[in-house]
C-alpha cells in the first residue's frame, strides 16, 4: 500500500485536481449511493426486511416512506435494493416496477408502463393493446393468476405518491393494494412521497387495503452532527490515487470546518434548512472554485458559495431597472404604505411620482405620460407588479389595479446596491416626505 | 333486401321442393322469426354478408302426414315429421325425429344444436312440440370449464350435453333448420370442413367434466344420413336442403361457385372435383392462374398463406389431389429453406420417392412415413427462429390433408385425367431421359449426404438436373411427389431466369415464418399473461412468529369466516333459494371497508359451488365484477359478457347482447349469480348501467340474481333514481364493523390455536381498532407489524410493549414529529404564522405579513433575519410537508398561507423542544 503511494505520489496536480472533481461531483450529484445510509439505519433495516420478506416468502406488503424534501427517501430505498440485490435469491426472484407520479400522469400512461417493465408485451407477441380497459383487465388477469408460492414477486415503486391519489378514482392505487391483499402473485408496494397527509387523500377502500406501514424519515441532525457530515462529504476516499494529495486535502477540509467564519455560514444554512439537496449546491459553488492555482476550499469561496445561494432574486432584478422605472416602485410602495397593501393604478402611481418632482423642482424625471405607461408595463411584464385578483381586461390599462410584488426589505436593499443611485430618489424612498 | 333474398332463392331452391303436402289440422301455424346469417363458407369470411342477411320472413310450421301415435295419457299425439315451410316460398324443409336440428336461441349468429328425439302435439293440438337432445356449442361452455378440455376447442364442435338442469321439450316452432352432427373419434383431428352447418361431436359435457361421446348414443339413428332415405320426399335433396333449407338466406350472392361451396358435408367430398373441372376450363388460358386459384381453394383457411402461394406459385400444374395443399406447404417449407440457407437439396424424401415409387393403393402408409420426414429435413436447414413456428404452422394443414385423402379415396381417375391435361400445357421431356437419370442423381445425392460439403453452386446444379427429369416420370409416381415437384418446380423457375430466382430468394425466408402467422397469433389471444414463475421455490415461515405472520396476511384464506355467520346464512339462503326456483333477484350489501363482505358472499358461493357439484341444486354460473377494477361504469358489460361467454365486445355491443341473453326465453339456462362489487362506481349521470343490473333479474326468463356490495347503507336512497332504488328492491343487508370481542375471534381463529400472542396484547389490539374504524383489515396489520417488532427484539411471545409500537406506528399523527424536526427557520416560520394569525384574529395570512413577523423573531432569537427569497424557500418546504397550506406559489410575497395544524400542536411541538 505505502509502496503505491509513494509511486503515486508524483502524479501531477492538475491530475489531482480533476480527480477531485470527478469524485465529489459524482457525490453532490446523486449519482452515486453513499456507502452507508446515515441516520436512517432503523429504517433501512426495516424496509430491507420487509422487501426481503416479499422476495423470498412471497409476502405481499405495502409501505409508504414519507419525507420532506430531500431526506433521502430515494436513497433509502436504492440503497435496501443494492443490498438485496446482492443476495441471489432475492435477485434472481424480485421483479421491479419503478412509477413515477410526474411521469405516470394518469393510470393509462401507468398500466402502459407497468406492461412494458414487466415485459409482459412479449408474451401477447403481435398484440397491440388497444384500450385502457383492455389493458387494465390484461394486468389484473396477469397479477391474478399468480400465487403466492410460486410466481414471482413484484415491487411497485411509486415515486411523488401522492400524485397517483389524484388519478380517477385511484383505480391504480385500489388495485394494486387489492393485490397485495389477496392471494395472487405477491407483490411489495412502495411510495414514496413528502406529503405527511398522505393518508388522507386515499379514498376509504384504498386506504382500508392499504397496510398502514408508514415510515417516517425525519432527521434529528445536530449541528456537530451537520458539521461531520459536511466533512466526509468533502474528504477523499483513501484509495485516492495521491496519498500525499489526499492528505492534504483532508487536513484543509478539516481545517475549513473548524473555521469560525466558515462555520458561521454553515450554521446559517443548517438553521435554514437540514436537509442535504440545498448543502450539495453550496458545496458545488465551492468545488467548482477549487483549481491548480487554489488547490484547496477555503472559507471565502465557502462565504462567496454562500452569498450567491441567500441572494435575493427579486432584489437582483432591481438592479437592472431604469432610473424611472425604480422611481415608479418606489411610488408604489409609498402607496402600499398609505393604503395599506390596498392595489392601485398607474393613474395614482403616475401621481406619486409627479408629487414627488413636484418637491424636487427638478425636471430631470419629467416623463410624457406615454414613456411612463410603457416602464409600467416592463414592469408588469418582469411580474414585478400583477394585476389584482378579478381586474378584468375591460378597463383601461391606466385604471387596472395593480399589486406590488415586491417587499419593502427588498426594495431598500436593491436601492442600497443600485449603481449610481441619485440621493435624492434614495432619500424619497426613506420617507415619503424626503 | 327481401326481393333479393327471394330472387335467390328462387334461383337456387329448385331441388328441394316438396311438392303436394298433405295439411292437417291443426292448420299451418305462423310466427314471425329472425332468420340468421347462415354461414355459408363465403359468408362466415365475409363480415358484409352478416349485415343482408337478418330478414324478417313467416315460417310456417306444419305436420306432416298422420299422427303415428296418441298417448292417451297425456293426451299428445306424436308425428314422424314435420315441415317448415317460409311463406310465399314454395321451398320446404322436413323434420323428423333423429334428425339434428338448429333452435332459435338469444345468440342469433350461434344457434343452439340438438336432435330430435320425438315430435308431437299438445292435448289442444295446438302447440308443437319436440323432445330434444341438446348439444352444447363451445360458447356455450363457460370459458373456465373449456380448459378442462386440456385443447383448443374446434368451432364447429359441439359436446352431447347430459347435464339435468335443462328442459328437453321446446316448442317445434323455435326449430330453424336442420343441420348436420357427426361424431369423431376422440382422437381424430377435426377434419377441415369450410361448411358451417356441419358439427362434430367428440365429447359429452354435463356441465362439470368433458366425457368420451358413446357413439352408439349418436349413430344408431341417423335418419338424416342422406344414404338411409326415410321418407321418399326428403331423400333426393337431402344434401341441398339441408343446411339451405327453410328460408331465404337473404345472401346476396348468387354465385354458382359460392353455392356450391355452401353445400352441406356429402356435398364436400364431391367439391374438389368440382372445383377442378371449373379450374379446368381456365388451363387454357394459363395455367398458373390456374394453379393458384387451385391453391386458393385449398388454403382458404389461412389467407396469409394463400398470399404467399399465389406469389410464388410457379407456373406448372400439379396434381390436381386432394393432399395438394400438403404438397404445397411443403413445397414451401422446402423452397423457404433452401432460399434461407443458400441450398442444400432435400434428399432424404427425394430419396424415397425416386427409390419406391408408391402405389396408389399403398399411398397411405407412405404418405405416413414421408409426412414427418420432410419437416425434419427441412428443419435441419431452418434458421432456428423458423424452426419454432413452422412444425406448428403446419401441423392443421397436414392432417387436414391427411384426412382428405382418406375421405376422397374413390376417385383419383378423375384427378389423373386433370393431370394429364396440364401437363399438355406444360414443358415434356421424354420419359426415358429422365429415368436415366435418376440413378445418377441418387447416387450424387447420397454423396452429398455423406459430405455435404459442396458449394452453392454445386448443390444448385444439382437440384435442377433431377428435376427436369422428375418431372416427367410417370403419373404415379408424380402423384406421390407432388411434393417435391413443387419443390422442384420453384428451383427450376429459379434457373430459367436469374431474375425471378432472386426475388424467390428474398421472398421465400420471410414467407415460411409468416405462414404461421395466423396460427401463432391465435393462440396468443386465448393465453393470459402471467407473472413469470419464481426462479426459486418460496420459503416457507420457519418460526411460530413467521408462521403467525403468514396466518394473520388478509391474503390468507381462513378455513372458516368468524362472526359473520348471520350474514352468511341470509346470503346463501337468498341464492339457494333463487337458484333453486330458477328466478332472479336483487340483494343489496353494505357495510364499511373491512368488515367482511366481499369475503362472506365469496365464502357463499364457494359453498353453493360445492353444493352444485355434489348435485344438491342445480348448477349455476357465478360470475364476479368489480367496479374498481373497470375503467368506465360502461366496461361492466363488457366484462360480464366475456365472463359469461368468453365472447370479446364493445361494451356497447355487449349490453344489447346481454340484454338479448336475459331478455329472451331460452329453453336451457343455468342461473347466473352477479357479484357487483363496489357498485356506487358504477354510477354515471343517466345511471343505465345500474338500471340494467337491477332490471334483468326482473324479467321472466332472466334467471339473474345480482348481489350488489357497497359501503354506503344508504346509497339507494342516496344516488341513485327511483326506478333503479325501486328496482334493487329492499332485499339488503347491513355488515356491522366488528366490535373488539370479533376482532379478538377473528385473530384467534386465524392463530388457530398456534400461542404467539398474550391475550391482553391481543385484547388491546381489538379494542383500540373497534373503537377506531373496526376494520378487520387494519387489526390484522397491527398484530402482523407487532409480531416484526416482536421478533426484533427476540421476545418469545408478541406483548403488550410490542402492541404498542406497532399501534403508535400505524397510527400517531407525524405532525409533532415533523415540526420537532423542521430546522430552526422553520420552526420559526411556523410560530410567525401563529403569531400573525393572534394578531390578525383569522386563521389565514399573506406571506408578507407572515414575513415581517418572522424578521422580527429572527432579531429576537439573534440569528440573522432572513431575505424574502430564503423565507420563500422555508415556507415552501413547510407547504411540501403540508404543515402549511399555501396558495400556488406564482403569487410571490402575495400568496395566503394556512396551518393545516392545530395551532396547540404546533405550539406543543415546539415547546416541548
Amino acid at each position: 500500500m505505502s509502496k503505491r503511494k509513494a509511486k503515486d505520489a508524483h502524479l501531477p496536480i492538475g491530475e489531482c485536481i480533476s480527480q477531485v472533481h470527478q469524485i465529489l461531483r459524482k457525490r453532490f450529484c446523486h449519482q452515486q449511493l453513499p456507502v452507508k445510509p446515515e441516520g436512517v439505519e432503523a429504517q433501512h433495516k426495516h424496509l430491507a426486511e420487509l422487501l426481503k420478506r416479499t422476495a423470498v416468502h412471497g409476502e405481499s406488503n405495502s409501505v409508504l416512506i414519507v419525507g420532506p424534501r430531500g431526506a433521502g427517501k430515494t436513497m433509502l430505498l436504492r440503497s435496501v435494493l443494492r443490498e438485496l440485490s446482492q443476495e441471489t435469491e432475492v435477485q434472481k426472484n424480485l421483479l421491479q416496477v419503478h412509477l413515477n407520479g410526474l411521469l405516470q400522469t394518469d393510470d393509462r400512461i401507468a398500466l402502459k408502463e407497468i406492461t412494458r417493465q414487466l415485459q409482459l408485451e412479449n408474451v401477447v407477441g403481435d398484440k397491440v393493446f388497444g384500450s385502457f380497459a383492455e389493458n387494465l383487465t390484461f394486468l389484473l388477469d396477469a397479477l391474478k393468476k399468480g400465487d403466492r408460492s410460486s410466481s414471482r414477486p413484484v415491487l411497485f415503486v411509486l415515486d411523488e405518491f401522492d400524485l397517483f391519489a389524484q388519478h380517477k378514482n385511484q383505480t391504480l392505487l385500489y388495485n394494486l393494494f387489492d393485490v397485495s391483499q389477496s392471494a395472487q402473485a405477491p407483490v411489495a408496494v412502495v411510495g414514496l412521497t413528502c406529503r405527511l397527509d398522505v393518508l388522507e387523500l386515499l379514498e376509504k377502500r384504498v386506504k382500508s387495503r392499504f397496510s398502514h406501514r408508514q415510515m417516517y424519515l425525519l432527521s434529528k441532525l445536530t449541528f456537530p452532527q451537520y458539521l461531520e457530515r459536511i466533512r466526509d462529504q468533502l474528504s477523499l476516499p483513501d484509495d485516492f490515487p495521491d496519498g500525499k494529495f489526499a492528505q492534504e486535502w483532508n487536513a484543509a477540509v478539516t481545517t475549513l470546518c473548524e473555521d469560525k467564519s466558515a462555520e458561521e455560514v454553515l450554521q446559517r444554512h443548517f438553521n435554514s434548512s437540514t436537509d442535504f439537496r440545498s448543502l450539495h449546491t453550496l458545496l458545488m459553488l465551492c468545488l467548482s472554485r477549487v483549481s491548480v492555482a487554489r488547490p484547496s476550499i477555503t472559507p471565502t469561496d465557502l462565504l462567496d458559495a454562500s452569498r450567491f445561494c441567500l441572494a435575493d432574486a427579486n432584489a437582483n432584478m432591481l438592479h437592472g431597472l431604469s432610473i424611472l422605472e425604480l422611481c415608479l416602485i418606489i411610488a408604489m410602495k409609498h402607496l402600499n404604505d398609505v393604503y395599506e397593501g390596498e392595489p392601485f393604478n398607474l393613474q395614482m402611481v403616475h401621481n406619486e411620482f409627479k408629487k414627488f418632482l413636484q418637491r424636487k423642482s427638478n425636471s430631470m424625471y419629467n416623463f410624457e405620460q406615454p414613456i411612463i405607461m410603457k416602464a409600467f408595463e416592463h414592469l408588469q411584464q418582469l411580474e414585478l407588479i400583477r394585476p389584482a385578483d378579478g381586474a378584468s381586461a375591460k378597463t383601461q390599462r391606466e385604471f387596472q389595479l395593480m399589486r406590488l410584488m415586491l417587499d419593502h426589505s427588498q426594495i431598500m436593499e436593491a436601492l442600497q446596491k443600485y449603481p449610481q443611485c441619485p440621493t435624492d430618489v434614495k432619500q424619497w424612498a426613506t420617507s415619503a416626505f424626503a | 333486401m327481401v326481393k333479393m333474398a327471394e330472387q335467390l332463392h328462387d334461383s337456387e331452391g329448385k331441388g328441394s321442393l316438396v311438392q303436394g303436402e298433405s295439411r292437417f289440422p291443426p292448420g299451418p301455424s305462423r310466427r314471425t322469426v329472425l332468420i340468421f346469417p347462415l354461414r355459408f363458407r363465403a359468408a362466415s369470411r365475409t363480415d358484409r354478408m352478416k349485415y343482408f342477411t337478418r330478414l324478417r320472413v313467416k315460417r310456417i310450421y306444419e305436420w306432416r302426414g298422420a299422427p303415428i301415435g296418441f298417448n292417451r295419457k297425456l293426451k299428445t299425439s306424436e308425428y314422424g315429421s314435420l315441415s317448415i315451410r317460409v311463406e310465399g316460398l314454395p321451398q320446404t324443409t322436413v323434420i323428423s325425429a333423429g334428425q339434428h336440428i338448429l333452435i332459435e336461441g338469444d345468440d342469433d349468429n350461434n344457434p343452439y344444436v340438438a336432435r330430435v328425439l320425438r315430435l308431437f302435439a299438445d292435448e289442444s293440438g295446438v302447440q308443437k312440440k319436440a323432445v330434444v337432445q341438446w348439444f352444447v356449442r363451445v360458447s356455450e361452455v363457460p370459458p373456465s370449464k373449456l380448459q378442462l378440455l386440456g385443447r383448443v376447442p374446434h368451432p364447429q364442435e359441439v359436446f352431447l350435453y347430459e347435464g339435468r338442469s335443462c328442459e328437453d321439450e321446446v316448442n317445434a316452432e323455435s326449430v330453424l333448420r336442420p343441420v348436420q352432427v357427426r361424431h369423431l373419434d376422440v382422437a381424430a383431428p377435426f377434419p377441415v370442413s369450410e361448411d358451417g352447418d356441419t358439427f362434430y361431436v367428440k365429447l359429452s359435457w354435463d356441465s362439470r367434466t368433458f366425457r368420451p361421446v358413446d357413439p352408439s348414443l349418436l349413430d344408431a339413428p341417423r335418419p338424416s344420413h342422406p344414404s338411409i332415405p326415410l321418407s321418399p320426399p326428403r331423400s333426393p335433396p337431402a344434401a341441398a336442403p339441408g343446411p339451405r333449407g327453410p328460408a331465404p338466406r337473404g345472401l346476396p350472392a348468387p354465385d354458382p361457385a359460392v353455392m356450391r361451396g355452401a353445400t352441406a358435408t356429402p356435398a364436400s367430398s364431391r367439391k374438389p372435383s368440382a372445383e377442378a373441372e371449373s379450374l379446368h376450363s381456365l388451363t387454357k388460358l394459363s395455367a398458373s392462374k390456374c394453379l393458384s386459384a387451385k391453391r386458393r381453394s385449398a388454403t382458404q383457411r389461412t389467407p396469409g398463406v394463400r398470399k404467399k402461394l399465389q406469389l410464388s406459385s410457379p407456373d406448372e400444374p400439379a396434381a390436381l389431389r386432394d393432399d395438394v395443399l400438403q404438397q404445397l406447404l411443403e413445397a414451401e417449407l422446402e423452397a423457404g429453406a433452401r432460399s434461407a440457407t443458400a441450398a442444400s437439396p432435400s434428399l432424404p424424401p427425394r430419396i424415397t420417392h425416386s427409390l419406391t415409387p408408391l402405389r396408389r393403393t399403398s399411398r397411405k402408409p407412405g404418405r405416413r412415413d414421408d409426412v414427418p420426414l420432410t419437416p425434419r429435413s427441412a428443419r435441419r436447414r431452418e434458421s432456428q427462429s423458423e424452426m419454432d413456428s413452422l412444425p406448428a404452422g403446419d401441423d392443421p394443414s397436414r392432417t387436414s390433408s391427411r384426412r382428405k385423402e382418406v375421405q376422397t379415396g374413390t376417385e383419383p381417375v378423375l384427378e389423373v385425367l386433370d393431370e394429364e391435361e396440364e401437363e399438355n400445357g406444360a414443358l415434356r421431356v421424354s420419359r426415358r431421359k429422365s429415368a436415366l437419370k435418376v440413378s445418377s442423381r441418387i447416387r450424387k445425392q447420397l454423396n452429398l449426404l455423406d459430405g455435404r460439403l459442396s458449394s452453392d453452386e454445386d448443390e444448385e446444379e444439382e437440384e435442377f438436373v433431377p428435376s427436369r427429369k422428375e418431372l416427367q416420370s410417370s403419373d404415379e409416381e408424380e402423384d406421390d411427389e407432388g411434393e417435391e415437384e413443387d419443390e422442384e418446380l420453384a428451383a427450376k423457375k429459379s434457373r430459367r431466369s436469374s431474375s425471378s430466382h432472386t426475388k424467390q430468394k428474398t421472398r421465400t425466408p420471410r414467407k415460411t415464418p409468416r405462414k404461421a402467422g395466423p396460427i401463432t397469433p391465435r393462440r396468443h389471444r386465448h393465453a393470459t399473461p402471467s407473472i413469470p414463475n419464481r426462479a426459486q421455490p418460496a420459503r416457507r415461515p420457519g418460526n411460530i412468529l413467521e408462521e403467525a405472520r403468514a396466518r394473520l396476511h388478509v391474503s390468507a384464506v381462513p378455513e372458516s369466516l368468524p362472526c359473520r355467520e348471520q350474514e352468511f346464512q341470509d346470503i346463501y339462503s337468498f341464492v339457494e333459494s333463487k337458484v333453486l326456483d330458477g328466478t332472479g333477484g336483487c340483494m343489496y350489501v353494505s357495510g364499511v371497508p373491512g368488515t367482511g363482505k366481499t369475503a362472506t358472499v365469496q365464502e357463499v358461493m364457494r359453498c353453493l359451488q360445492h353444493a352444485a357439484e355434489q348435485d344438491e341444486i342445480p348448477p349455476f354460473v357465478f360470475i364476479q365484477i368489480n367496479g374498481m377494477k373497470m375503467t368506465d361504469p360502461h366496461q361492466a358489460y363488457a366484462q360480464i359478457l366475456q365472463k359469461l361467454t368468453g365472447q370479446k365486445a364493445t361494451a356497447d355491443h355487449a349490453a344489447a347482447l346481454l340484454e338479448k341473453r336475459f331478455s329472451n326465453p331460452a329453453p336451457r339456462k343455468e342461473t347466473t349469480v352477479l357479484l357487483v362489487d363496489e357498485l356506487d362506481l358504477l354510477w354515471t349521470r343517466k345511471q343505465n348501467v345500474m338500471y340494467n343490473l337491477f332490471d334483468w333479474p326482473t324479467r321472466r326468463h332472466a334467471r339473474l340474481v345480482v348481489l350488489a356490495i357497497a359501503n354506503t347503507m344508504d346509497l339507494p336512497e342516496r344516488i341513485l333514481i327511483n326506478r333503479v332504488a325501486s328496482r334493487l328492491g329492499l332485499t339488503r343487508m347491513s355488515f356491522q364493523p366488528y366490535s373488539f370481542k370479533q376482532l379478538q375471534q377473528i385473530v384467534t381463529s386465524r392463530l388457530n390455536k398456534l400461542k404467539a400472542f398474550e391475550d391482553d396484547a391481543l385484547q388491546l389490539v381489538s379494542r383500540k381498532v373497534a373503537a377506531l374504524s373496526g376494520d378487520a383489515r387494519r387489526c390484522l396489520d397491527i398484530c402482523r407489524r407487532a409480531t416484526e417488532i416482536c421478533e426484533r427484539s427476540a421476545a418469545g411471545l408478541v406483548g403488550m410493549s410490542h402492541v404498542m409500537q406497532a399501534l403508535d406506528e400505524m397510527f400517531s399523527s407525524p405532525y409533532v414529529a415533523a415540526i420537532r424536526s423542521a430546522s430552526t427557520q422553520e420552526q420559526l416560520f411556523l410560530r410567525a404564522v401563529i403569531a400573525e394569525f393572534r394578531r390578525l384574529g383569522l386563521e389565514e395570512a399573506t406571506f408578507q405579513q407572515v414575513l415581517v413577523q418572522h424578521q422580527a423573531l429572527c432579531r429576537v432569537e439573534g440569528l440573522q433575519p432572513v431575505g424574502v427569497s430564503e423565507g420563500l424557500a422555508v415556507c415552501r418546504r413547510l407547504g411540501a410537508c403540508r404543515l402549511l397550506l399555501l396558495e400556488p406559489s406564482r403569487l410571490g410575497v402575495l400568496q395566503r398561507l394556512w396551518l393545516n395544524v392545530s395551532q396547540d400542536d404546533v405550539l406543543f411541538a415546539l415547546k416541548a423542544d
